[in-house]
């Protein structure tokens, strides 16, 4: 890493001080000061909700500050929109790629900006010197659905710095990228930083922010913390910044695995409507009291086969055991029944009703069964009391059971979940990226919930993008590539490493296109 | 609760407010005075029989409204309660008139005959949306089409029309299938079919309220995926709903025909379906909602007749149906979204937190 400091005299190039924020009620940013210095990558860390994104929209010109002052290049400023803030050179790759699939890369990046270089031969000439200076190589006439997640987030980067942008914020760049994306991800950032842009890096992958940051300002409830070297503190004090407080780590922690066989799958085969095969006859088998883990890329066939053993989906080919009782041709309310509960991995979409609230949520999936129904009748009253159970054990931060469920925050919604779908004593747990999304605190509370339960007998399938969670918490790992099960990995000894190159065919070809879009 | 009830009324009084206003802004715009054509319109419920016939409309329009809402709660736009209703009324009195039976049975009877055929009407629509994934917009339209046609061909003298004096109808349903009524001499008569609207207006908040049925109905028109995901089956809901709403719609025709005409005659009244799909918007799938409805509905059109006498367009009161509707719409959205702000504010609030503002408004979709 070279050493790109700044001269003392050259103003920073975006400084926020006694930024404050407040909506009725709420206090979402208060005395926040920011110093970023001209060609340097700058990492914000914290907690989902200390008000990261709040702080990014007030410098993006989305919201305005009650108080304080924005400085760019020295220079005060005050947005009244993204397209001030776009003018002044400050541009924003948000975590969910806004592209128009059916567009190419050349119509998605003058999208909008048409004025700049017209949408013809000048504007593809300027996409490509830009690719060209900042090794962002994309084919300007590729559309967009053909492009891996990489491929995407290259043209996200594209599109803000074709409207001239030298300071970027990224949104949880590394979010959707496998280890290896995210290494390209990284020295891009560097040889651009080598050519002058400065970068904001939002992230709570704390390894990450280490490996790219040069400076880490960490922000917790709203306000800043502290700004760090990374190269003086190690992850854990940067965690223990963000959450005030020793942090449990996912530790392998061994308990007995039974005997009795709880989930056997054999020869799971799924195919498209056009006969493409998305899972190929997998065999699984999980017994009671163990986690066994599932790695792999997004995209190879992990939800398809979590949806499967849902019977959300149809099988073509093969069985689906619980604890011997044949559930292949049952629906997913049967197999909820038979004892099986589901965390999925978008709890917005699978997992709640949003505008419910939260008593009305413990009865989902548990619509036929006590305490939450009685025959044809909901009983309502047991479901406020088990939902009041939930809130209690799972410590789910609510003023009460009656608010919808969209008013929580993610991790509290999560926690939610988790506890309704270990109600009703079930013998095997789905756990879709258990703790995607959420913040430190409830991810060592969940982490903790499915250890106890695991150790009361519980089977559980842990699907997770989150290589650390599933080492810390599997019996064993299965990696999966193209529908199949391609490795087996035990997690006692494994890195994070191996697994990713495992996860992507040992480094063979790219494996992040597969069956993207035909999954939803 | 009462922050709750607030807000649900909220967006149904700003939005009728809101209808006045731009009816009084077209009634000024062609000369008239709004205050005294809503003077007019209220005197007139006090005339003749106007105040019964608001009272027996209000009851058809529920049955209607409530058909509609079934469907809704899924989101199901189920279009074709007009075919629905035109033809369990016509099958329930050819029915109805063959058969003899003692008197309360011969009604329930003929009920429950409006009712199944109303369903079966709504059956081919639900087995082409989850056979063929055809959209039931489309499919229960062209069901209103062909309903329109077989009745008028079912009608015929030459099938099971009769002529009665100028006009051709079924053969009448005897005395022991026709449903009394509440007799209030020159005021009219109230239907004795009104309280078939309150029966099943009651039901429905009970079963979308306390059953599973319900529960699952609604949770599948929040959340398909969730709804799936906690083990409802979604093409059994779209089959149960669309033949539930079939059967609702069904009785439309039915406190007409046994309270009054004891046929189904070339005068048949249309329109009801149509009408029913805008109350249900406006009550918000509420029974309480949908009976208030109805009523404003009813009144409007009744009342709108004597628009004429003081030279005011009585198509001002069909203005005022569809903006009230439109507006009811709008306002809804925005009151929800208020709320949903507001609550995520109020939880942030109560646990101390800076909870990220950003996510109340990210998160509306």
């Amino acid at each position: 890493m070279t050493d790109t400091e700044s001269e003392p005299a050259q103003p920073p190039a975006v400084a926020l001080t006694g930024i404050t924020k407040r909506f009725p009620g709420v206090v979402a940013n208060s005395d926040v000061h920011l110093t970023v210095r001209a060609g340097e990558v700058h990492a914000l860390c914290g907690e989902n909700g200390a008000g990261k994104s709040t702080l990014m929209k007030i410098l993006y010109g989305m919201q305005a500050p009650d108080e304080g002052t924005i400085e760019v290049g020295g220079e005060p400023v005050r947005f009244r929109s993204p397209a001030e803030a776009i003018k002044a050179g400050i541009g924003m790759v948000h975590q969910h790629f806004m592209l128009a699939d059916n567009l190419t890369v050349l119509e998605n990046v003058v999208l909008g900006a048409e004025g700049l270089h017209g949408i013809g031969r000048r504007a593809k000439a300027r996409i490509r010197e830009l690719a060209g200076a900042t090794g962002l190589d994309v084919d300007p006439d590729t559309l967009v659905e053909r492009l891996g997640v990489a491929d995407r987030q290259r043209v996200e980067i594209l599109k803000v710095l074709y409207r001239g942008a030298r300071i970027v914020i990224l949104d949880e760049p590394t979010a959707v990228l496998v280890p290896q994306e995210v290494d390209e991800l990284f020295e891009t950032l560097r040889s651009m930083r080598a050519d002058g842009y400065t970068f904001l890096f939002i992230s709570h992958k704390l390894d990450e922010v280490r490996t790219i940051a040069d400076t880490v300002t960490v922000i917790r409830r709203g306000t800043t913390v502290g700004t760090v070297d990374p190269r003086t503190v190690s992850s854990r004090q940067l965690a223990e910044m963000m959450v005030g407080s020793e942090l449990p780590s996912p530790e392998h922690r061994h308990t007995p695995i039974g005997d009795d066989e709880v989930l056997r799958v054999e020869g799971l085969t799924l195919r498209t409507q056009d006969d493409r095969t998305l899972l190929d006859s997998l065999d699984l088998v999980i017994r009671s009291g163990e986690v066994l883990g599932i790695a792999g890329v997004e995209g190879n066939g992990q939800t398809e086969l979590v949806e499967t053993i849902m019977g959300m989906r149809r099988a073509a080919e093969g069985r689906v055991l619980l604890a011997g009782k044949d559930l292949t041709k049952a629906g997913t309310l049967a197999r909820r029944e038979a004892g099986i509960g589901y965390i999925p991995e978008d709890r917005t979409r699978h997992g709640l009703l949003l505008t419910q609230p939260l008593w009305a949520n413990r009865i989902l999936g548990h619509q036929t069964r006590r305490p939450t129904a009685r025959g044809a009748m909901l009983d309502i009253a047991g479901a406020r009391r088990d939902t009041e159970r939930i809130v209690e054990e799972f410590d789910v931060r609510t003023p009460g059971i009656e608010v919808a469920a969209a008013s929580l925050s993610g991790g509290n919604q999560q926690k939610l979940v988790v506890g309704r779908e270990l109600s009703g004593d079930p013998v095997l747990l789905i756990a879709s990226h258990p703790t995607r999304g959420v913040d430190v605190g409830a991810q060592a509370a969940i982490w903790d919930q499915i250890r106890s339960a695991r150790a009361r007998g519980l089977a559980v399938l842990l699907v997770s993008a989150d290589l650390d969670e599933l080492i810390g918490l599997s019996d064993s790992i299965l990696v999966m590539l193209r529908g199949r099960f391609v490795a087996d990995a035990d997690p006692t000894t494994v890195t994070p490493e191996d697994l990713g190159s495992a996860m992507t065919g040992a480094g063979s070809d790219r494996v992040d296109h597969i069956e993207e879009g035909e999954t939803r | 609760m009462t922050a709750k009830l607030r807000s649900t009324l909220l967006a149904p009084t700003l939005a009728i407010a809101f209808s006045a206003l731009l009816c009084a802004l077209a009634l000024l715009a062609s000369g008239a005075n709004p205050a005294d054509a809503l003077g007019v319109m209220i005197g007139h419920v006090g005339k003749g029989q106007v105040a019964v016939d608001i009272v027996n409309s209000t009851a058809i329009y529920m049955l209607a409204a409530l058909a509609a809402a079934i469907g809704f709660q899924m989101n199901l736009l189920n279009i074709g309660i007009e075919g629905q209703y035109r033809i369990g009324a016509l099958v329930a009195a050819i029915v109805g008139s063959a058969l003899v039976l003692p008197p309360v049975l011969h009604w329930l009877v003929i009920l429950v005959v409006a009712s199944l055929a109303g369903a079966l009407w709504a059956l081919l629509p639900a087995i082409l949306k989850v056979t063929r994934g055809v959209h039931e917009v489309l499919s229960t339209i062209m069901m209103n089409a062909i309903a329109f046609g077989l009745a008028a061909y079912l009608i015929r003298r030459d099938m099971f029309g009769i002529l009665v004096g100028n006009n051709v109808s079924t053969e009448p349903i005897p005395d022991s299938g026709r449903v009394p009524g509440i007799d209030l001499g020159d005021r009219g008569t109230v239907f004795g079919l009104v309280f078939l609207a309150v029966v099943v207006a009651a039901v429905y908040g009970i079963v979308m309220k306390r059953t599973r049925f319900g529960f699952e109905l609604k949770a599948s028109g929040e959340s398909p995926t969730a709804a799936a995901a906690g083990g409802v089956n979604a093409k059994k809901m779209v089959v149960v709903s669309l033949l539930v709403s079939g059967a609702v719609a069904g009785l439309v025709g039915m406190p007409e025909i046994l309270g009054r005409d004891h046929a189904y005659t070339l005068n048949f009244a249309a329109g009801y379906g149509f009408a029913g799909i805008g109350i249900a918007l406006l009550g918000r799938n509420h029974p309480v909602g949908i009976a208030f409805g109805s009523l404003l509905w009813a009144f409007l059109e009744k009342s709108k007749v004597a628009l004429d006498n003081v030279g005011v367009p009585r198509e001002i009161a069909t203005i005022m149906q569809g903006s009230i509707v439109l507006s009811v719409v709008v306002a809804y959205e925005i009151v929800k979204r208020m709320d949903l702000a507001a609550e995520q504010r109020r939880v942030g609030r109560a646990l101390g937190t800076a909870k990220p503002a950003e996510q109340v408004g990210g998160d509306g979709k």
